[in-house]
């Protein structure tokens, strides 16, 4: 009984801190991007404690807990023209939602017992949930109700177009997502998220270098998910004044702003776990179900690292990138992410038949499948850029009378 | 306006090449741009600085736009001949001249009080511009704060005063640089 609990504590406090240090960290890099220095003096106040003592600065450190106390001190203001209950339910649901996702996913692999009673320790609040992905698939479609909710009852043109297009973004992505991690599912034959690290240490194939057309599919459709730029539609700031979270202010605001990270922790880890190896790095952390303390270790830090490693890009892409116009991130999903996440699942389908036909399961089959499933991926991607999908032209043509002009706008 | 009017011009989109449908060629290559930026930071080639301990670089002093001041000619007296034609041409009208008979030979009125409203301005100049004598210019003090309404409101001594604190460092305009006397 004691042990889940524990599990909970050290996982929602790691994620909470963890949150709030990528917020910093994010607000660092964006301003290193821009050629800024960025937030880096908030420390510990010592002046104001003692006369004569100089501030402690901690390169910014203290930023996270600063913010945090001016987001639960500040005046959390309820307009008066939203749908009190809806406004009170967005953000709640939103974070449980984020938050009950990391029940089954596994935040490092097993300790070995001895130490903490006779048993291995599984680090995950939910061993054995066999079937993780679904739970995490339902929760993420819930956390669409929170921002729809949100728009809503903020009862504002800006709030509801966010959600609207939020709405929008989140269904059509689902099914890259889906399709994007039908292939590790088909590959492994098991739902639950730990087995398909298992599966990948094992071979020692990491599904991002078999499945390749996969992994693409499904970190696109993970950024849509998380709403990260190119795809934050929902909240654009110089479109939608923040969307859907317009209206909101103070804690409430703030739970908001931490569900979206979680979101992008939640697919960091999804994309490292699925298709990046999990805790598995050849000659490192060993591949069996057993480990050794050194080996624990091991994957506990080569999993954080990995993960770590993914939050950094997200971060970087986002001040690489142009946001998408919404009709071409409605063309993107249906018409290039659908057709290539299909691709996959048949590529994937034919080379583990072949595989399991042949009964050849060696190394050098496996580096041809992969090879196979490369080209595959080159092809198509190449093959669907010529077709061209996304370029679409809306424009008003020449040769329309002004009413045919009018009803395009 | 109908879509065959001569007046429309009809601008064509560039049509995108093969790396520009292919996306992942301009992936790279923004994502290029950012770890380039991303690096100079971290080597400290930011172009801002921590202020408060830092101060910024101002590029040309002398024509810099921050605080006001009266110059002072060769003898000591304020330059000012309060011809009001700084009051005229500003457009926040924050400056406020009382002018009497001057007490010397070479110039018939001075001013008696010259206040400049600090916080109405709008630093954009015009007064300097408009200055015949050259006795208003523009400092390059940026940092200007202060308590109160009535603090900001800077009279003649004030400003004379912000004179003899930038004249080292902000030389007047002089006849070599298209100044009077």
């Amino acid at each position: 009984m004691i042990e889940p609990l524990i599990k909970i504590a050290i996982l929602i406090g790691g994620l909470m801190t963890g949150a709030a240090y990528f917020v910093l960290l994010e607000r660092r890099m964006a301003a290193w991007v821009q050629d800024r220095v960025g937030p880096n003096r908030v420390g510990f106040p010592l002046s104001q404690f003692v006369s004569g003592l100089k501030d402690l600065r901690l390169f910014g450190l203290g930023q996270p807990a600063a913010d945090g106390v001016k987001f639960i001190l500040k005046e959390e203001y309820t307009p008066a023209h939203v749908d009190k209950r809806l406004f009170v339910l967005a953000p709640i649901s939103i974070l449980v939602a984020a938050l009950v996702t990391f029940a089954v996913i596994p935040f490092g692999d097993v300790l070995p017992g001895g130490v903490f009673g006779d048993e291995p320790i599984e680090m995950v609040v939910s061993p054995g949930a066999g079937v993780g992905m679904l739970v995490v698939f339902a929760l993420s479609s819930i956390a669409v109700y929170g921002v729809i909710l949100g728009g809503w009852a903020s009862n504002n043109k800006y709030s509801f177009l966010g959600g609207l297009r939020s709405s929008a973004q989140l269904i059509a992505y689902e099914l890259p997502l889906g399709l994007g991690i039908l292939g590790v599912i088909l590959a492994t034959g098991s739902l639950d998220i730990g087995e398909i690290i298992g599966e990948q240490a094992r071979t020692g194939w990491w599904f991002a270098l078999t499945q390749p057309l996969g992994f693409f599919v499904f970190c696109v459709a993970s950024f849509a998910e998380a709403a990260r730029l190119p795809f934050d539609l929902p909240e654009c700031e110089q479109e939608l004044i923040g969307g859907y979270h317009t209206e909101y202010s103070g804690i409430k605001l703030l739970l908001f702003l931490v569900a979206e990270f979680l979101h992008m922790i939640a697919a960091s880890f999804l994309i490292v776990m699925l298709f990046l190896g999990g805790w598995h790095f050849w000659f490192l952390t060993g591949s069996g179900s057993e480990a050794t303390w050194f080996q624990a270790i091991m994957r506990l830090v080569v999993l954080n690292a990995k993960i770590f490693l993914v939050i950094l890009f997200f971060m970087l892409v986002r001040w690489s990138w142009p946001r998408f116009r919404f009709d071409q991130l409605m063309a993107f999903a249906w018409k290039v992410m659908m057709p290539l996440g299909l691709i996959n699942f048949v590529v994937v389908a034919i080379l583990d038949q072949l595989k399991i036909v042949s009964g050849n399961d060696s190394s050098g089959m496996n580096l041809v499948c992969a090879l196979a499933a490369w080209g595959i991926c080159i092809g198509a991607w190449v093959a669907i850029s010529i077709a061209g999908p996304l370029v679409a032209d809306n424009r008003p043509r020449r040769e329309l009378n002004s009413f045919e002009i009018d009803s395009q706008m | 306006m109908t879509p065959n009017d001569p007046n429309i011009t009809w601008v064509e989109e560039p049509r995108l090449g093969l790396s520009g449908k292919m996306y992942m060629p301009m992936f790279v290559q923004g994502l290029t741009t950012t770890f380039k930026h991303l690096k100079g930071s971290l080597q400290g080639k930011a172009v801002t600085v921590s202020y408060p301990d830092q101060e910024p670089e101002i590029g040309n002093p002398i024509i810099y736009r921050g605080v006001h001041r009266l110059n002072k000619d060769s003898q000591g007296r304020v330059k000012c001949v309060a011809c009001f034609l700084c009051a005229t041409a500003c457009p926040a009208h924050c400056i406020d001249i009382i002018g009497i008979e001057s007490p010397w030979e070479d110039r018939e009125k001075y001013p008696e009080s010259f206040t400049i409203d600090e916080l109405r301005c709008i630093y954009c100049g015009m007064c300097e511009e408009a200055c015949p004598v050259d006795a208003i210019e523009l400092t390059s003090l940026y940092n200007l704060t202060g308590r109160s309404r009535e603090e900001m409101v800077f009279d003649k001594e004030k400003l004379l005063s912000v004179y003899d604190a930038t004249k080292d460092k902000e030389p007047m305009r002089s006849p070599e640089m298209g100044g009077t006397v």
